[in-house]
């Protein structure tokens, strides 16, 4: 196995090759903010949290899609990448309708999280407020739009983890939504099995445990990606 | 098909022509205005006066002045006959019969607009029947993949697109040759050959006047490709919008494949390739190569990160070339004349022609092909025309969605990928929407956000909800309740979106409104006054 070695925020690091540049900051101890990426399912670059600067290259790249090359110089945390981050969170809570207090997942919310880290602290653009409903048709879980990023992580995770392939995107723009199958009520699911992964990989409140209250909201992404890691490696993480 | 019948096809096909040729058009724009029927009543005179063996009447692909259609030319030597009636097919046959000149609107062949044009890409748009493969024989067509296939090495016919210096008519300009020759160094048993036809910024119609006019013309070039890169399945991503593109396309495909010229051993050589027809359904991100490939792939046309790129990485992994409508019908014409010939039209980093729809205000609205270093003032007011109805031409848009607006004071720029792209605008795919002083700057940047916010995929937060919240910016400006402090967050927006977003199309969304407030900026700050519309409306708003 061939390595390449990298400097990240002057700190240098090795890797394998192959490597994602967030893999690398990882191993160096650096975290670079993600929305979507899972370990456990691949990487869509849809988030652009992660985007950092590479000397010589004058584009930004997402960390989680690109794969580390040997020399690289990778800023992460620059102020200009971090004026882009507060306003991708600010373009995100404007977008639908964000609202801690009232959300269940308040206290265990990635992007909750995030714009605390990120110092994300007044929205400025004006809210969009659209109506986006709710699917409570499920007996065990529910979907609320309205809280819903886009991330796909929960798409991902159903065709990829658990290989049900019920949820799915639709619809394009600020129009584009999580659905179930062919776009039906999720209780009606010929395919959702009630594994519910999805609810595990959300990042926010949009996926959901019926019943649950915000004290019990905890969600643990790690283990889908241990039973990758047990399928592919026959490692088990227990 | 051996090199002798491509031959007796010819000589067959010119035998056969008669004293007299009338070409009507055929194109979207003239069949829209009726000429389907123009032609057959053309026919029912011709065969009524009993002049069968004087007079040929040809469908034809586009004869380019689009705004006088229907069209018709009768050759040698007949007048332009515009804005035809199916009921004036009787005149213009008795006038061929009789000497005497019909009593027809005639548009001169001499204008500037058609004098100054220079084919390539169009040098049989006009002249051929696009449904018939005789017809494209005759002018020489399949001959450029004669001589490839029996003369050239594959690498011999990549280095002459090298050495033609042909870049990318989609809109990018990188050079067609040297993708041609990362695929065909990319390793894979398994390569594929793209056309991107999903045409779809807003007044661009060159790729459907290509794809009408001359279809064999686009699976020669990609034949080309094919054989030069190594790949033996092709596809043509043509939108659903273009349904004649689509219908002479796959009559093209048929003819050619009955002609053994796709298919298994094409023209005898050991060279096997296949052509289909992927039909997008009315997205604009398709138009983005992954995009694209996802939508040919079956799966949601939504763009992911490059690298890596299709050359390497594209349909299916494989190693994919994908190039443009106008960059593959090029080809045949470079082929068939020497890369020395293409290299020496055009300027030292554009070379060869490019051709570009005029659009808006405009009074000859239409298609043109000119030489690549062109200035804009000779395509917009010598060849355009001007403004219609006695007005100034203010702005030039070129590029779409992507591009910019360039004053009227720019208007000497020559038309080259370097130049147009030092003014903030872009070579694009060649849509070119004239606007007059009627137009407000603004209105035009929200018109074009408004367009890439509907076509967004979703997929990444800077396209999606950025373009939302600058054309609501947009929006706030126009109805006269902005503050400097609106200006400023679009501002910032622009460039957030520019340089976060994942794919081309959220990267250069924010162009039409930096570019407007690059030279316009006077008409964005009329609107941020307290209370703008007390005296009237500022600067050309519309009233809607």
């Amino acid at each position: 196995m061939s390595v390449r070695t990298l400097t990240i925020d002057d700190q240098p690091v090795s890797v394998e090759e192959g490597a994602s540049v967030l893999d690398a900051a990882k191993a160096a101890g650096i975290t670079i903010p993600t929305l979507c990426h899972m370990d456990g399912v691949y990487d869509t670059g849809a988030c652009r949290l992660c985007l950092v600067e590479v000397e010589g290259i004058p584009k930004l790249l997402p960390a989680c899609s690109t794969i580390a090359a040997d020399g690289w110089v990778v800023r992460t945390q620059t102020e200009r990448l971090q004026k882009y981050r507060r306003m991708t969170l600010e373009l995100l809570f404007a977008e639908r309708n964000h609202v801690c207090s009232a959300c269940v997942a308040n206290g265990h919310c990635e992007l909750q999280t995030m714009a605390y880290s990120q110092g994300m602290d007044h929205v400025r653009y004006d809210y969009c407020y659209p109506k986006w409903g709710m699917d409570l048709s499920h007996p065990l879980f529910g979907m609320d739009h309205n809280r819903c990023i886009l991330c796909a992580r929960c798409v991902r995770t159903c065709w990829h983890i658990e290989g049900a392939g019920t949820k799915n995107l639709a619809g394009r723009g600020a129009g584009a939504h999580i659905i179930t199958d062919m776009n039906e009520d999720w209780g009606d699911s010929a395919t959702c099995t009630w594994c519910g992964k999805c609810v595990q990989s959300c990042p926010t409140g949009a996926l959901f445990q019926i019943g649950a209250t915000a004290g019990e909201m905890t969600r643990e992404p790690a283990r889908l990606a241990d039973i990758i890691t047990a399928r592919r490696k026959k490692e088990w993480n227990v | 098909m051996t090199r002798t019948e491509l031959n007796e096809i010819k000589e067959a096909e010119l035998a056969a022509r008669k004293r007299t040729t009338i070409r009507c058009c055929m194109a979207a724009g003239c069949t829209s205005q009726g000429s389907g029927e123009l032609l057959k009543n053309l026919e029912a005179a011709v065969s009524e006066a009993g002049a069968e063996d004087e007079i040929e009447v040809r469908g034809v692909g586009c004869m380019r002045l689009c705004c006088q259609g229907p069209l018709a030319q009768a050759d040698p030597g007949g007048p332009l006959y515009e804005k035809l009636e199916p009921s004036d097919a009787k005149a213009i046959i008795e006038s061929i019969l009789s000497g005497e000149a019909a009593k027809l609107q005639t548009g001169d062949p001499k204008h500037p607009f058609f004098a100054k044009q220079l084919s390539v890409v169009l040098g049989n748009s006009g002249e051929i029947d696009p449904e018939r493969i005789e017809s494209y024989i005759a002018a020489d067509g399949y001959q450029a993949l004669r001589h490839a296939l029996r003369e050239m090495r594959p690498e011999e016919v990549v280095q002459e697109i090298m050495d033609s210096g042909l870049r990318g008519r989609g809109g990018g300009g990188y050079p067609t040759g040297l993708k041609w020759q990362t695929v065909s160094k990319a390793r894979g048993d398994k390569k594929y050959i793209v056309c991107n036809a999903d045409e779809g910024d807003p007044g661009a119609f060159m790729d459907r006047t290509v794809l009408e006019s001359d279809p064999h013309a686009i699976l020669e070039g990609m034949t080309l490709a094919a054989y030069a890169v190594g790949a033996d399945q092709g596809y043509i991503y043509v939108r659903a919008e273009y349904p004649l593109a689509i219908e002479r396309l796959q009559k093209a495909i048929k003819q050619a494949k009955k002609a053994g010229l796709l298919g298994a051993q094409i023209m005898e050589s050991p060279f096997n390739f296949s052509i289909d027809l992927r039909i997008g359904a009315g997205a604009f991100v398709c138009g983005e190569e992954t995009a694209l490939m996802a939508s040919i792939e079956g799966r949601r046309g939504v763009p992911r990160p490059r690298p890596p790129f299709p050359a390497e990485s594209g349909l299916w992994g494989c190693p994919t070339l994908i190039n443009n409508v106008e960059s593959f019908a090029n080809i045949a014409p470079i082929v068939r004349n020497g890369s020395q010939w293409f290299a020496g039209i055009g300027t030292e980093k554009s070379k060869g022609t490019k051709v570009f729809a005029l659009a808006g205000k405009i009074s000859n609205t239409g298609i043109v092909e000119v030489p690549m270093g062109t200035p804009l003032r000779t395509i917009v007011e010598e060849m355009g025309g001007g403004a219609p109805d006695g007005g100034t031409v203010k702005a030039v848009q070129t590029g779409g969605p992507s591009g910019g607006c360039i004053p009227a004071d720019h208007l000497d720029t020559p038309v080259e990928y370097e130049s147009l792209s030092a003014l903030g605008s872009i070579m694009g795919s060649g849509g070119m929407i004239v606007m007059d002083e009627t137009t407000n700057m603004v209105d035009v940047a929200r018109f074009f956000m408004e367009f890439c916010r509907d076509e967004s995929c979703g997929k990444c937060i800077p396209c999606r909800t950025g373009t939302v919240q600058m054309h609501h910016l947009l929006t706030k400006i126009i109805d006269g309740k902005a503050t400097a402090r609106d200006l400023a967050l679009l501002e910032e927006l622009c460039d957030m979106v520019k340089h976060t977003s994942l794919c081309g199309l959220g990267m250069t969304a924010p162009n039409p409104v930096l570019s407007t407030l690059r030279f316009f900026r006077g008409e964005y700050e009329e609107l941020l006054q307290p209370d703008p519309y007390a005296n009237g409306r500022p600067t050309a708003v519309p009233t809607s």
